[in-house]
């Protein structure tokens, strides 16, 4: 019997291994964020941030914040050499031009179709899109980040979104602290999984269609 | 080049006048016009309508209050055209309440259309928000076989924008992340209102450095707050 603790953890830790260097990645409030805390030090990746920067630096130390040097959660951050600041329509000239490799994003729900719900829940919390429908429509890979299951045990993978949707068709993987999933011919192909779980485990507590890749696998993490 | 008016920030509130569209820079408060927004929060003006990204952060325990939540919290708009309202739990009550009409637009849909108003077009085609809500309304165009939405330009009465540096013809140069919408905001009033840190004679700036061009600023007011920390 295997019971479901959430790890947010592993599944950053599962992101950042996607990156080999070179890759412009967006890294959404939250979950996402944790991702950057993995990237191997001597590997590059280029972080961007939709508020005006490339080249997001780590948050700095105590009493070096400056007012005007925030990430797009208004969090004070650091700019790396080498990085360039620039306007809103510049930043969103990047994300919807295709120069963003990698958007990582959280989700409310995903669904097999590709399909990410993550910034509404009508008549209770309408904390309102930001950056994230151009993030997701623009960007050329989309990561959706999330913990397998509500608090309540629900699948936060489904067959069909029942929320408004953030963008159609638009996710190409989905990491959950169980495993690793792609999205391809409208199911959800899983490619690896994260001990203690099992893919028969995994099928069981999804509630949507998934199929093993070939060469499906456990990952090492 | 001719300078300026440099007036005080409550003569920039005095220029915003019950039921116009006010543009204002800043991004949940990282390069807003603070100053400007005080004087507007303390003249009272109501019934406008706020182009922003966001309506800021209004966190009331935590003693935390930035950009225009002040106007928010003193229900000084009709209706906010902005992409973010989640940091700011008075917008979204007084949206439940029906007492101020949000229009929740995305972010780089926002920039563009306040970018077309400004730069002479009529709109914009964007990929973004095709098959969600956000499609509702619009006309869709397909070219080329990917399915665009036509945006409209979003101009306003007044812009209020900040600026770490101006000259005194007008020409602003900004601090790192506190460019974000200032740039854009400028270009898209009939009336641009640029708070600054710091005032330098004509000349002062190289011209090369210049974000925002002198022509699109009609008054200067020097920021009480803000100052670099």
């Amino acid at each position: 019997m295997i019971e479901y603790h959430e790890n947010k953890e592993i599944i950053a830790r599962r992101i950042a291994r996607f990156f080999h260097g070179g890759e412009v990645v967006n890294l959404g409030i939250g979950l996402p964020t944790l991702v950057a805390n993995f990237i191997p030090k001597d590997k590059t990746v280029i972080l961007q941030s939709e508020n005006g920067l490339i080249g997001l630096g780590p948050a700095p130390e105590p009493g070096k914040a400056h007012k005007d040097l925030t990430n797009a959660g208004f969090m004070p951050v650091t700019i790396l050499p080498g990085g360039a600041f620039f306007d809103s329509a510049t930043s969103f000239g990047i994300i919807r031009g295709g120069h963003v490799d990698y958007t990582v994003l959280g989700v409310l729900e995903v669904d097999q179709e590709g399909n990410l719900a993550n910034y509404k829940i009508p008549g209770r919390m309408v904390p309102g899109m930001g950056g994230a429908m151009d993030l997701v429509a623009g960007s050329r890979i989309v990561i959706a980040a999330t913990t397998h299951c509500e608090k309540s045990g629900a699948s936060k993978l489904k067959r069909r979104c029942t929320l408004p949707l953030t963008a159609a068709k638009e996710v190409d993987i989905v990491v959950t602290d169980v495993g690793y999933f792609k999205v391809e011919g409208g199911v959800f192909v899983l490619k690896e999984w994260f001990e203690p779980y099992t893919p028969e485990w995994i099928k069981e507590h999804t509630d949507a269609d998934i199929v093993l890749a070939p060469d499906c696998r456990k990952a090492e993490l | 080049m001719t300078e300026k008016r440099v007036i005080s920030a409550a003569e920039a509130a005095k220029l915003v006048k019950e039921g116009m569209t006010v543009h204002v820079g800043g991004f949940l408060g990282c390069g807003s016009p603070d100053s400007v927004i005080a004087a507007l929060a303390e003249q009272g003006t109501t019934n406008l309508v706020l182009v922003c990204n966001d309506t800021a952060v209004l966190d009331q325990k935590g003693g935390r209050i930035s950009g225009v939540a002040p106007l928010v919290a003193n229900r000084q708009f009709r209706k906010v055209i902005v992409s973010h309202i989640g940091t700011n739990p008075e917008t979204q009550r007084q949206m439940n309440a029906g007492e101020t009409e949000v229009e929740l637009v995305p972010q780089g849909t926002l920039a563009e259309r306040v970018r077309a108003a400004g730069f002479g077009l009529g709109g914009i085609l964007t990929p973004t928000g095709v098959g969600t809500e956000v499609e509702q309304g619009k006309q869709k165009i397909s070219l080329s076989g990917k399915d665009y939405l036509l945006e409209t330009a979003l101009s306003g009465d007044v812009a209020l924008v900040k600026a770490k540096k101006a000259d005194k013809a007008g020409n602003l140069v900004y601090s790192m992340t506190a460019r974000n919408f200032n740039p854009l905001m400028a270009t898209a009033c009939p009336v641009v209102i640029a708070e600054v840190e710091e005032l330098v004679e004509i000349g002062g700036l190289d011209p090369d450095e210049v974000h925002t061009p002198s022509i699109f600023v009609t008054y200067l007011v020097q920021s009480e707050s803000g100052r670099p920390s």
